[in-house]
């Protein structure tokens, strides 16, 4: 477990309790590995995963719920980790977009089928778009083509117009079928 | 990081967390979901000194049905849980058509039903189906608990009756009727995005398919959620069927003067108001004898 006293006292912190702040000692659990962090009490969880844990897979667009690129899963079920403080999520396990491939780096099945489907174009939405999908899938492995769209309809994406996120799902549904992931 | 600092408490208990807010009160928000708070303090239009978070406090994720099938949402019920809830499908249908309409799922695996509510925002859901069930709230502090009736919580904008040392921890929705319908629909630009006008809708149809009770309730048409009564009124004692719904849904257009912005003028609103109303009167009229 890491030693948070250096921590706390770092000058960004302690200009936090000079500005009337909270510091909250954070544990979570971010695929897989156990993370112990002194932050802000008002720092929401995506910038602790980004900038306290360093895994800046999860990204950023509005920081106020509306584009959905900061999705994580959290317990199992997709969150936007802007709406959050990092202290609500005290205890939980985060799984990022980082936590998708394989220990190996084989990568998910939906990550592979939106490759193949060309789903992205710059895709700065992709975090967002797979973690809601992967959600999507591990309740549903077999949504119609309306319950992707509506699944998906919490994230924006300023390129493609969706039809080729869509079809990459769908292209990963039927891989996850037949390979009988 | 965009909020401004805060002292955040996380209470183990109830009674704790109502002895901060008795302690801080007008400096002090409660936090559940933290899915309408979090975006408004990182937007500054609310910057309390103390978050008093109460995530962690037991026995507030319940859903309770009382013997005379009413249904209380406690203060941690989240909306995709109200979503999923066989209790709710069964005697709250009404919530369970809503819950769709809340936002995106991963919105409403944070969000609270009661946290909505509280914190009465013109444009959410929750506020139009307490107003159209006519449900009660009760609003607990040190000084005990004590209940609000739907027609007195909402006073303005994000603004209701709850005092600052108050706690919502529940909100209780009458037994549903037995011959009710109820319908909710709306216009988003993008769906589960804040709806330019909602409607939610309850009817209350005899045999003779005579409606005998109506509940017309609007959400982004006011200040607050409201109900159109004189729309209602022409409802009371006719038929069910399009004519009577287009004369609601004319009344409806008439008395509604929502507020006009970027997203769309008075006039607009107030012409979606009336198409939403007829639209969903002839969707509730389409379950009468389907269900129960």
């Amino acid at each position: 477990m890491t030693d948070t006293t250096s921590n706390t006292d770092t000058p960004r912190l302690q200009a936090e309790r000079d500005a009337g702040g909270s510091i909250v000692d954070l544990s979570v659990t971010v695929n897989g590995t156990h993370h112990q962090v002194s932050v802000e009490a008002r720092r929401p969880l995506s910038d602790v995963i980004r900038e306290d844990i360093g895994l800046t897979g999860t990204h950023l667009g509005c920081e106020h719920g509306v584009c959905g690129a900061c999705t994580v899963l959290i317990d199992g079920e997709p969150a936007r980790s802007c709406l959050m403080l990092g202290a609500q999520a005290e205890g939980t396990e985060i799984t990022t977009i980082e936590g998708l491939a394989g220990p190996d780096g084989e990568l998910h099945p939906i990550q592979q089928a939106m490759m193949e489907a060309h789903g992205f174009q710059c895709a700065f939405c992709a975090p967002g778009f797979l973690m809601s999908a992967v959600a999507l899938l591990d309740e549903n492995p077999d949504p119609t083509t309306a319950e992707i769209r509506e699944e998906l309809s919490g994230n924006l994406c300023r390129c493609t117009g969706y039809q080729s996120i869509v079809a990459g799902v769908e292209t990963a549904v039927r891989v996850m079928k037949e390979s009988g992931k | 990081m965009k909020a401004p600092p805060f002292i955040y408490h996380r209470p183990e208990t109830l009674d704790e967390a109502l002895a901060l807010l008795t302690e801080h009160g007008d400096d002090a928000k409660v936090l559940a979901g933290g899915q309408s708070l979090i975006p408004l303090m990182g937007l500054r239009m609310g910057r309390p000194a103390h978050v008093v978070d109460i995530g962690r406090v037991p026995k507030l994720d319940a859903i309770h049905v009382d013997s005379d099938g009413a249904v209380t949402i406690g203060a941690l019920v989240r909306h995709e849980q109200a979503n999923k809830s066989p209790a709710i499908a069964e005697h709250a249908p009404l919530i369970a058509q809503t819950m769709p309409w809340v936002a995106h799922r991963a919105i409403r695996t944070r969000g609270t039903v009661v946290g909505s509510i509280a914190h009465a925002d013109p444009a959410a859901e929750m506020p139009a189906v307490v107003l159209a069930t006519q449900a009660t709230m009760t609003a607990t502090s040190t000084r005990g608990d004590r209940t609000i009736a739907a027609n007195d919580f909402f006073e303005g904008y994000l603004d209701t009756a709850l005092e600052a040392d108050e706690i919502l921890t529940s909100v209780t929705f009458p037994a549903w009727p037995a011959n009710a319908v109820s319908a909710v629909t709306e216009v988003a630009r993008r769906h589960g995005d804040y709806a330019l006008v909602g409607f939610v809708g309850k009817l209350v149809v005899g045999d003779d398919n005579v409606i005998t009770d109506a509940a017309l309730a609007f959400l982004g048409a006011a200040s607050t959620a409201v109900r159109v009564t004189a729309a209602e009124a022409v409802l009371q004692g006719a038929p069910a069927n399009d004519e009577s719904f287009a004369a609601a849904a004319e009344v409806v257009s008439a008395e509604l003067e929502p507020p006009s912005d970027i997203h769309g003028s008075t006039a607009y609103r107030k012409h979606l108001a009336g198409t939403l109303t007829l639209r969903g009167l002839q969707s509730a009229a389409n379950r009468i004898g389907a269900s129960a």
